[in-house]
């Protein structure tokens, strides 16, 4: 457990401006034009999962949801598809929050795999009864990538409460 | 006495209850939005708060065309240049033979009394990015309702029909490409008239043209173009081309595969046609009651 082998940081407080500036890269992510290429992780549902896991106060459900709402509107899918999916992730992330982060990185990114492979399955799943055509198995691809780029994901995310509180000009390390 | 936990613990609902709020919105809307289509409107206002980070998003691929078009290079633009004017110069006599035909066409539906064919106002539109959404087929297009592209026109490019266009926001387009699994197009079969309804295959890229008899006369390599029937599209615009043909007795309708004329895949560069403007009015249907109320539901009909 990683707990135990190394010291834990203790983080500055989070900004929120910082945590909104996050979502909206993210969300920017998801809209650039991808086309067909396999395997784009969802960068909005990864990002809004790591803000639940480690500020469930702050982020919650019904952010979640409607930052579904704007990928839903912004990809012309169907209105409701992703805030459906977003709430679920958001809902897995909070029940987890206070379990994961006892593990390592690589097991946190275990554990969200299969909250992401679930939310990708409930879209597929709301298309399916709307009616929509089976994009083939390589769309789950998108959360292997997803679940890889979690320590990646934490180590930027956390930067900022990374700094130390007072710059100390003899000591600037 | 009851115990209430000092405020700075207090958290609001549990994550379960907000859980099934939010879940049962999205329901909600996604039901509005796929059975009834009234969340037009709601989607409409998001889309508007999307519109920018789209811009945002589609900047540094834009830039980086235009900076690969400031450096073509001569050879290619003069070689580029060669190649169009030789196939003007094949263009030139088939032009001169459709000037002579087009004026002897109008003669003969003159004579005939039928109504003339208008070429009909269109609008030139690029398309920005294909929609993320693994489930359909759409492309968005750089041109919006203040553009004047309304919902249900037809959308060509230079060889045939790409799309229909399915969802308008003030400056993009919404375009479902023929090949969308919820996507008819009207067409006849060019060499004997054959007319019938073709679907979009989904996900691999073709077409099928379902619901056609068996003995049906339709031949690999057969050419389908817009029968014009629909008043959507215009009449004659190649839409599709037969590959394969399946007829098996056991089902009563032949499995007819076809690929699309036009590069729904590929070409940037589309045309957006006006409807006709002088649509007659559809039928009204029989009434089925002496009596009855004589109002009759009238669903929003997307895609005709």
């Amino acid at each position: 457990m990683a707990y135990f082998e190394q010291p834990e940081r203790i983080l500055l407080r989070v900004n929120v401006s910082y945590m909104t500036l996050t979502v909206v890269l993210a969300l920017l992510f998801n809209l650039l034009p991808w086309h067909d290429l396999v395997g784009v992780p969802d960068m909005a549902a990864l990002v809004l999962a790591f803000w639940c896991v480690h500020q469930p106060r702050r982020m919650g459900i019904g952010i979640a949801w409607f930052v579904g709402l704007i990928m839903d509107a912004g990809n012309g899918a169907l209105l409701g598809q992703h805030a459906f999916a977003y709430a679920f992730l958001a809902f897995g992330a909070i029940t987890l929050h206070r379990r994961i982060l006892w593990f390592s990185l690589w097991q946190q990114a275990a554990h969200l795999l299969p909250l992401l492979l679930a939310s990708q399955a409930l879209m597929l799943g709301v298309r399916m009864i709307a009616g929509g055509a089976f994009p083939g198995p390589m769309y789950f691809a998108g959360s292997l990538t997803g679940a890889a780029l979690w320590p990646t994901v934490t180590f930027i995310l956390l930067l900022p409460q990374r700094r130390p509180e007072s710059v100390d000009e003899n000591r600037p390390l | 006495m009851d115990y209430q936990p000092p405020p700075f613990f207090s958290r609001g609902p549990a994550p379960l209850v907000r859980l099934g709020f939010f879940v049962s919105l999205a329901v909600l809307l996604m039901v509005l939005d796929a059975r009834f289509r009234y969340a037009e409107s709601i989607r409409e206002v998001v889309a508007l708060l999307a519109y920018p980070l789209q811009r945002v998003a589609l900047a540094p691929g834009e830039l980086l065309g235009a900076t690969a078009d400031f450096f073509t290079t001569q050879v290619a633009l003069k070689q580029q240049n060669e190649q169009l004017k030789a196939k003007d110069l094949l263009a030139a006599s088939d032009l001169l033979t459709l000037e002579s035909l087009r004026a002897e066409n109008a003669q003969l539906r003159h004579l005939l009394d039928a109504r003339e064919r208008v070429p009909r106002p269109s609008t030139l539109a690029e398309i920005l990015y294909q929609g993320r959404d693994p489930f359909s087929r759409k492309v968005i297009i750089d041109k919006g309702s203040q553009q004047g592209v309304e919902p249900g026109q037809a959308v060509i490019d230079d060889v045939g029909v790409v799309g229909q266009v399915t969802r308008v926001y003030p400056f993009l387009a919404e375009v479902t490409l023929i090949t969308d699994k919820e996507q008819r197009t009207p067409v006849e079969v060019v060499r004997n008239g054959l007319r019938a309804v073709i679907y979009g295959g989904g996900d691999k890229g073709t077409l099928d043209l379902s619901y056609t008899a068996t003995n049906a006369d339709v031949q690999a390599d057969d050419l389908l173009v817009t029968s014009g029937i629909d008043a959507t599209y215009p009449p004659g615009l190649p839409v599709c081309k037969v590959t394969k043909i399946e007829r098996d007795p056991a089902y009563s309708f032949a499995k007819i595969t076809c690929i699309p004329a036009a590069g729904t895949d590929q070409n940037r560069q589309v045309l957006v046609l006006a409807r006709e403007a002088d649509l007659p009015p559809p039928p009204v249907e029989a009434e089925p009651r002496a009596g009855g109320a004589s109002k009759q539901k009238q669903r929003p009909r997307k895609r005709e």
